[in-house]
């Protein structure tokens, strides 16, 4: 039993890390109805740049902060120069690029810091801690935090700032918000910026576990996909959940399904798309799309 | 009289089919002015002319200076508010943030506050219902929002895209009755495009008679009451 609760609580943690991605993968899904395959790699590439600031001296924090800033920023600036022109190319021709920006942040990173793996430095000493029956390293507790704070944000964010409201009018009703004077171009770059902002996150607090190198997010980004089909790619709150679903989910099978291991687990993620889409192919919390003609 | 709006020449195009053929017309301050039309005349397409959602020819001036060829979003901010057809809510958000949104240009919190309780006071339906989704609300009652949100602009010109369509007469009645307390107690100058001619020239001060994308008789609407081909054609008495 105590067994089974430290799995769970363990798979929370990890499940931050995809909750982050995921909610970044249906960021602009929601926004543009296309989903972003470089957004592992955008989110590999930042932390890269952490990794260079902490090298350089920097304190973790500062680093992390700056990362988020830069993050942003450049996802504003893809939405505007890259993804702008062909807004209102067919879905394929956008997912199209976004491959290609996937190709060409992995040859930059692996180009600029080479294929070799480098530790990145987790600012969460991995010190045990007792929680009742069960215990926690500080490190688990740390990324679970860090993303659920993040989290917390967006949504207070999503639901309670002008802004905010506006991003999620142009999701709904992009001519009916432009006739309420929102500029739906400029929050289509937010939502990117904001997608790559969420990522940074998800990028800097896996990064410890699974050290830094170009093709690290690969693996994560398969079980943020997992996370948000789970959820419902229609819902930011179901993917979220979707994803500490997946790391608990994750944990216990790989703990007490003894054939999967570790060289089966992205089985398990792609199991999970799978099962959602033959079963219910809105996801948990997606609602079935509905247009009025 | 002052005209608060004025377009003359006015030409709009979908694709490369012109719909709108060199109307001239004027909305005069403070007056609520109807442009009447069967289906496909072009009422809807004068209207999103008008707000810059379709590529246009000629001139449109408001408050004399020319807003053709501007965006929506800065067209907005002139102050003229468009309820379009179909009502054009945010199903999925609520009655309250639909409202909210109405008032998205505006920066004077305040003010906001102040217009929220007064839409209410109009609409008391909606402020029973302002934390349900709009999607839940009643056809009528969504128009009665759709209206709202574009009040809530605090728009100096209120554009209605038939706001009768798919109402109960009763309904419809109502509807006008606000829109015409609207434009006397709050000095809000109103373009309407109706085919429910009876209401429409009830409610209005000045009429424009629009066929297949060409205005064909205007004047006041006490006198396109009383003309007899008007009366055939649209009013069936």
């Amino acid at each position: 039993m105590a067994a089974l609760l430290q799995q769970i609580v363990s798979g929370l943690s990890t499940g931050g890390v995809y909750a982050s991605l995921a909610l970044a993968l249906v960021l602009i899904y929601q926004a543009t109805g296309v989903v972003n395959f470089a957004q592992g790699e955008m989110a590999m590439f930042t932390t890269y740049l952490a990794w260079t600031m902490i090298n350089a001296g920097w304190p973790y924090w500062a680093a992390f902060a700056a990362t988020l800033a830069i993050a942003f920023a450049a996802g504003v600036l893809i939405e505007r120069v890259i993804i702008r022109p062909v807004e209102n190319a067919p879905v394929l021709t956008i997912v199209m690029v976004s491959i290609g920006l996937l190709t060409i942040f992995n040859s930059i990173a692996g180009w600029i810091y080479t294929y070799t793996v480098k530790p990145f430095p987790s600012p969460f000493p991995s010190t045990p801690i007792n929680l009742g029956p069960t215990t926690i390293s500080l490190q688990d507790l740390g990324v679970g935090g860090v993303s659920l704070f993040v989290l917390v944000v967006m949504y207070v964010f999503f639901r309670h700032t002008t802004l905010g409201l506006a991003m999620r009018a142009v999701v709904e009703n992009p001519v009916g918000s432009r006739l309420v004077g929102i500029r739906v171009g400029w929050m289509l770059a937010l939502g990117w910026g904001l997608a790559s902002l969420v990522g940074a996150v998800a990028g800097m607090l896996v990064a410890p576990l699974v050290f830094l190198e170009p093709n690290m997010m690969s693996g994560i980004l398969i079980y943020a996909f997992a996370s948000a089909t789970l959820g419902g790619f229609n819902s930011a709150g179901g993917a979220v959940l979707g994803g500490f679903l997946m790391g608990v989910i994750e944990n216990l099978v790989g703990t007490y399904v003894t054939f999967i291991g570790t060289e089966l687990k992205l089985t398990v993620a792609l199991a999970v798309i799978l099962l959602t889409l033959l079963i219910k192919p809105t996801g948990l919390f997606g609602r079935v799309a509905v247009s009025r003609v | 009289m002052a005209a608060l709006l004025e377009a003359s020449n006015l030409e709009a195009y979908y694709g490369w089919s012109k719909v709108l053929h060199g109307l001239r017309f004027a909305v005069e301050k403070d007056k609520v002015t109807v442009v009447l039309g069967a289906n496909g005349a072009g009422k809807t397409t004068l209207l999103r002319a008008i707000s810059g959602m379709i590529r246009t020819g000629g001139e449109i001036r408001f408050a004399g200076e020319r807003i053709d060829g501007q965006a929506p979003e800065d067209i907005v901010r002139r102050g003229i508010a468009h309820v379009p057809e179909g009502r054009g809510t945010f199903i999925n958000l609520t009655v309250e943030e639909n409202l909210r949104l109405g008032a998205y240009v505006r920066k004077d919190k305040t003010g906001i506050r102040e217009d929220l309780d007064r839409v209410f006071h109009f609409f008391p339906v909606l402020k029973e219902k302002s934390r349900n989704p709009a999607g839940v609300l009643s056809g009528g009652e969504q128009q009665m929002l759709a209206l709202a949100r574009g009040l809530m602009l605090r728009p100096r010109l209120l554009l209605l895209d038939e706001p009768s369509l798919g109402l109960a007469p009763v309904l419809v009645m109502e509807l006008f009755r606000i829109v015409r307390a609207i434009n006397e107690s709050e000095g809000v100058t109103v373009l309407l495009v109706e085919q429910d001619a009876v209401a429409a020239l009830e409610l209005a001060h000045q009429a424009y008679l629009l066929e297949t994308g060409s205005i064909v008789t205007s004047g006041p609407a006490a006198e396109l009451r009383e003309n007899d081909s008007i009366r055939r054609s649209y009013l069936g008495y």
